[in-house]
């Protein structure tokens, strides 16, 4: 289950909007105790080369880090990870699961049209086999 | 000994360390001790072929080690080696 609130999930929307029609990305900031909360987002340019945002994303280690230091500073943890699928189902790809960590929540949101639509949240099994969805919780 | 800094997402793995100090005066033997330590780590840094997965990157200070001398980079007794993802996925099969 991940909670998250109504604003920052409309603020992911309107990066995977504002992005269209290539692909938006960015880190969840957030604490995981009894349950796992994003309480920051980290907005970040997709990395990848021009031909390939409309269907890949990639985040350099030089913005992982930078990423980590501003958690570090607002006492939270990286607890996760969004990013757009343009006119595409908000569904991991076999390419999102190979390129996927251990731990981490993946929220992907489907933009048609350049309209966000829905998110769903996503988490990796222990083998690596395949995603499993895990609720979103707005509050 | 040099220190190993762990990402969040592996750090479960870690008994949730986020470094961990280690021998080896290469980077590959401070990886071999960090394994021998944490081996649930294996499935997540490397392959089914025993290489690296494409997503681990390891920092030197500023470098990559690929830009060094990739896993024979020597270490020093004060280096702090950074295990770093690259975060990437996308919608295309």
């Amino acid at each position: 289950m991940l909670e998250i609130t109504k604003q920052l999930l409309r603020d992911i929307h309107l990066h995977s909007e504002d992005a269209y029609p290539e692909e938006g990305a960015g880190f969840l900031l957030g604490t995981e105790t009894e349950s796992r909360q994003v309480t920051a987002m980290f907005p970040l340019d997709n990395a990848r080369e021009d031909e390939a945002r409309h269907n890949r994303y990639l985040i350099t280690p030089k913005d992982y880090l930078k990423a980590e230091v501003a958690a570090d500073k607002l006492g939270l943890s990286l607890i996760g990870v969004f990013h757009s699928h343009p006119d595409h189902p908000n569904l991991p790809s076999e390419f999102d699961r190979e390129w996927a960590q251990p731990f981490f929540s993946y929220i992907i949101t489907n933009v048609d049209a350049g309209q966000a639509i829905a998110s769903r949240s996503w988490r990796l099994l222990e083998d690596r086999s395949a995603f499993v969805e895990e609720e979103i919780i707005q509050n | 000994m040099a220190t190993l800094k762990i990402p969040t997402p592996l750090r479960p793995y870690a008994d949730g360390s986020s470094e961990v100090n280690v021998d080896g005066d290469t980077v590959g033997a401070a990886l071999e001790a960090l394994l021998a330590l944490h081996p649930d780590l294996g499935k997540h840094l490397y392959n089914e072929h025993n290489q690296l997965r494409a997503f681990v990157n390891l920092f030197l200070g500023e470098d990559n080690i690929k830009d060094l001398q990739g896993l024979a980079t020597p270490l020093t007794e004060n280096d702090l080696l950074r295990i770093i993802p690259s975060i990437a996925g996308g919608a295309m099969e």
